[in-house]
Parts: structure tokens; C-alpha cells; sequence
């Protein structure tokens, strides 16, 4: 079942030089699976993901024939219809808890306000529903979390309370901008397995944008590789190893191994033909 | 010959000890790694080395010298320097390239700036046409490249790497972590790198000590663990976590 159709997608921001196209033309589907976009900084993968919910800021400019999510295309909606979208249906965990969480309110007075916004209830129930979804994150105490300000948690805890406020209102889909980008490779292996079990249990469609090429392969079903504003690979993430683009093969013999010990690494021999290449297929 | 050698380190910031009894060495023109999560204590011991952080005690013997409290000679600059894990925030945002490789020449009491300045990006692979560039002008690599040229400046024996490439692609990371590997050989440079990144210090490093809460659970050699022969579970959590 597709949940979100992106059709012939632009991202543009005027400069003085001109036009800067930071996405261009990219189209793909996302069903009921953890989809990856992976590239370089500047490849588009974020701003791709922020033109789904429309948060791209002014001068910014999103085109598209179509970006649809169960049938209704969400660039005919207006602000106002928008803001029904954002968190209820399609919501988006960003790369850092410290810049998303507000450092003046209390954890729980926060997940209460997103859960209030979306729903009628009372504030005990909200209150008792917010303890369940900390929960679920696998968050030890989750009472004394509520209480807590986010300076007194880890990046890790709060990643993982960023995730359980995205997940209170039972969104379709997950936009997860570099999860785990910020946090140590101990606990980004814990937030994963959360994020994904949440994401499995729910049927929902997940959305993951990495620049790590190991976390993907292993994490996502499917896996996009961005360049310069384009999709140039689409393959399934066991099949990555495998992947036929010299863009996608360059980033992976960039990466040190362990079991391939060399003096030095391949660096990326960058080719103009590649900001023009069509989608190559590797099914 | 040793060129780096710490006895019964420990570190603290107030009351809270961030670095316990550490004790390792480095031999001249060997480089050394420090991995560990965030909070293990693996920056906190460069900055001790270099007086960045001043309550520490035990010994830290660099290049024969014994180094005490958190001030360091002229002469201790020029042969120890460092270079930053963000390129964007360690490079003064006003200052153009030039005029950060030629401070640091200036400082370093070097003659022939001019001439010096130019050989330094050439060192670091910097096209000529980038010297009058501003920071924002550069991409990260290209940052970094200068950072590293900078520390180059008074033509150091021993240079401290603070996660040089974790906030770099890793395109961009392949062709700096060549470039320490090409200055090394041919400048016989001493390295400590610190990074959280398996992989990346298994292959720059000939020997790599794995930290945890602030002590070296343990210390071996790339090979051994390349070979798996890493023997305490820490260590190997972080192997199947990063592989």
C-alpha cells in the first residue's frame, strides 16, 4: 500500500547568482517500510524530507506535479489544513534533541502540549498517556523524566523522548532527519531498535535520511542515494554492497574497514555526468 | 624513542574526575588512538597535555620534557599542536586564510611568511587561489585542510587530532584522514587521535587504547583487532556496534 507519492519534486532558493536548485525532479514512493535517503551534505536528502511537510522557509520555493499522502495532495493544501498534516499524519524527528526540545519547559509539560494539541482529553489521561509512550521508548522512571528539564537528560534520552512526542499523536509516517547523528554509537544502536520496533508494530511508513551508508544498509529496507539534488541510485538496502552507481560505490570504498586494512582510502572522483544521470534502477 | 609518555593521569573538573589513572606511551613516529563514547574522558586528555585543562595530576612527559599545571613554553607550542574536531568553529570567521596561517607563522617566530604560507597549502593539497579566502567561503574538508595546515605552522613533532573527521562526510573524511596519513610519513609525525569511530582510528592508528567512564579498559595493537582478539566485552560491544 503506497502511503506517500512524491512526484517530479523541486526545491529552489534564489541568490544573487540565481537559482539554486537543491532538489531537482527527484520522484519515489514510500509504503509501509523504512525507506533510507542517504548522501553527502548539500545532496538535498534533508531538504527533501522538510518539502514533504512543507518546512521549507521563505525564499525557499517546493514544486511538484504531486506530493500525495493517502490520496490527498498535500500541495494544494492550504497553512491552515497543513498544520492538521504536520504531527497528526506525517511527523519528523530531527537531527538534535537539544535544539527540539524547549529548555524552559519541563518533558512532561511538553509531550502534554503535543498530545493536547491532537487530542480532546483530560490532563490526567494525557498525563497518564505520556508516561506510557516514555514507556515504550524504553525510558527508565518515566515520572521523573516528566518532571525533568531537558538540560538533565543525555542525548540519548533525549533523542529518545523527541521520538515518543512524534509518536503520541499515531502518525502514518515518520520522518526521522539524521536520528542518531548527534549520539554515540552505543546508544544510536538502542534508538534505532526503538524507533524501529515502534515503527514495525504500527504499520507505519518510515522515512530515514543518514549520510551513513552502514546504518542504512542495515537498518532500512530500501535505501535513495541523493546527489546533488538527484536520485541516482534506488536499491534495496541488503543489495547496497552490490550498488552499481560509481557515486554510491565511491562512498562506500571511502569508508575505513576493519576486515580491509589499506594505506590509503579511495577518495570519491567526483563526474559532471552524474548531476545530470537519470535514476538507475538496481532491483 | 618516546616521544609521549603519561603515568597515573587523572583529570578533574571540580569534583567530578573525568580521566582515572591513565598510563600509556607513545614511540616517535608512532600514532596512537583513543576511542570511546561521549563523557569517556578521551579528549580530556589531550587537553591536559596541552593546559586546557588544569587540574590534573601524575606525570605527562612530552619529547623528554616534564609538563606541569596548564602552562605550556612557546617552545612546547611549537612542537606540539592540535587540531579541533569542527572545522567551522575553530577558524576565526573574519579572518581570511592568509591571515590565519600567517599568525600562526608570526607566533611560531617564523621567517619568510610569504613564502611559507604558500608551501602550507600546498602541503595540505589547498589550491593557491583559496589563500584569500574567508572561512564561510570553504567547504568543511577545505576547513579542516587549513586547520591542519595551521597546526603545521611551527613544523610540529607530535600533533593532537581531536575527532579531525567526525564532522565530515565521509567522501571528505577518505581524503583528509590520506592527508594525515601522507603528512605522517613524510614529516615522521607523531599522532594521538581521539575519535568515537572504530573503523577510522583502526586504520590511522598502529595502536589504540578503548576508554570507558574514564580509564583505558584496554590498551592493543590495530592488528589484534583486526584479528578479533579484543578480550574485554566493552570493547567488544563497540566492535559489533560499529562493523
Amino acid at each position: 500500500m503506497t502511503l506517500l507519492t512524491v512526484n517530479d519534486l523541486w526545491v529552489r532558493f534564489p541568490t544573487r547568482q540565481g537559482v539554486f536548485d537543491a532538489v531537482r525532479g527527484i520522484s519515489f514512493e514510500l509504503g509501509q517500510e523504512r525507506l533510507g535517503i542517504v548522501g553527502e551534505s548539500g545532496s538535498g536528502k534533508s531538504m527533501t524530507g522538510r518539502s514533504i511537510l512543507q518546512l521549507i522557509r521563505k525564499p525557499g520555493v517546493v514544486q511538484a506535479a504531486e506530493i500525495s499522502f493517502q490520496g490527498r495532495n498535500l500541495m494544494e493544501l492550504s497553512e491552515r489544513d497543513m498544520r492538521s498534516v504536520r504531527g497528526n499524519e506525517i511527523s519528523m524527528v530531527m537531527q538534535d534533541p537539544k535544539f527540539s526540545l524547549n529548555p524552559v519547559m519541563t518533558i512532561g509539560a511538553q509531550l502534554m502540549e503535543a498530545y493536547l494539541q491532537h487530542n480532546r482529553d483530560s490532563r490526567q489521561n494525557a498525563r497518564n498517556k505520556c508516561i506510557e509512550m516514555l514507556e515504550a521508548v524504553s525510558l527508565r522512571d518515566p515520572e521523573r523524566v516528566m518532571d525533568a528539564y531537558p538540560h538533565e537528560m543525555s542525548g540519548g534520552m533525549g533523542q529518545r523522548i523527541m521520538i515518543a512526542m512524534m509518536l503520541i499523536p499515531d502518525p502514518k509516517i515518520l520522518i526521522a532527519d539524521e536520528p542518531t547523528s548527534a549520539l554515540d554509537v552505543s546508544v544510536q544502536r538502542q534508538v534505532l531498535s526503538i524507533m524501529d520496533r515502534l515503527v514495525r508494530d504500527r504499520g507505519m511508513g518510515l522515512i530515514f535520511i543518514s549520510h551513513d551508508l552502514n546504518l542504512v544498509a542495515e537498518f532500512c529496507d530500501r535505501v535513495l542515494i541523493m546527489y546533488a539534488g538527484r536520485i541516482v541510485e534506488s536499491c534495496p538496502a541488503s543489495k547496497l554492497r552490490e550498488a552499481k552507481h560509481p557515486y554510491t560505490r565511491g562512498l562506500l570504498n571511502a569508508l575505513p574497514r576493519l576486515d580491509n586494512p589499506r594505506t590509503h582510502l579511495e577518495v570519491l572522483q567526483r563526474q559532471d555526468d552524474w548531476t545530470h544521470a537519470a535514476l538507475e534502477e538496481t532491483q | 624513542m618516546t616521544a609521549i609518555n603519561v603515568q597515573n593521569l587523572d583529570v578533574w573538573f571540580g569534583s567530578v574526575s573525568a580521566v582515572r589513572s591513565v598510563s600509556f606511551s607513545v614511540a616517535q613516529g608512532q600514532s596512537v588512538g583513543l576511542v570511546g563514547e561521549s563523557g569517556s574522558g578521551k579528549s580530556t586528555i589531550l587537553r591536559a597535555m596541552t593546559g586546557l585543562a588544569p587540574d590534573w595530576s601524575g606525570t605527562i612527559q612530552i619529547l623528554g620534557q616534564n609538563l606541569t599545571g596548564s602552562t605550556r613554553t612557546r617552545g612546547f607550542f611549537k612542537k606540539v599542536q592540535m587540531v579541533f574536531q569542527d572545522p567551522y568553529a575553530s577558524l576565526h570567521p573574519r579572518h581570511s586564510v592568509d591571515q590565519v596561517l600567517a599568525e600562526a607563522l608570526h607566533l611560531q617566530g617564523m621567517d619568510a611568511i610569504n613564502k611559507r604560507t604558500e608551501k602550507l597549502l600546498n602541503d595540505v593539497g589547498l589550491d593557491p587561489r583559496f589563500r584569500f579566502r574567508y572561512p564561510h567561503q570553504l567547504s568543511g574538508g577545505q576547513r579542516q585542510r587549513v586547520a591542519i595546515a595551521r597546526a603545521l605552522a611551527g613544523e610540529p613533532e607530535v600533533l593532537l587530532l581531536d575527532e579531525p573527521t567526525s564532522a565530515l562526510d565521509v567522501s571528505v573524511q577518505a581524503e583528509i584522514l590520506n592527508l594525515l596519513t601522507d603528512l605522517r610519513a613524510a614529516r615522521g609525525l607523531t599522532y594521538i587521535m581521539v575519535s568515537h569511530d572504530l573503523p577510522v582510528v583502526a586504520h590511522m592508528c598502529d595502536t589504540l587504547a578503548v576508554m570507558q567512564n574514564g580509564s583505558i579498559v584496554e590498551m592493543m595493537t590495530a592488528q589484534a583487532l583486526r584479528a578479533h582478539k579484543a578480550v574485554e566485552p566493552y570493547t567488544r560491544e563497540l566492535l559489533a556496534a560499529s562493523t
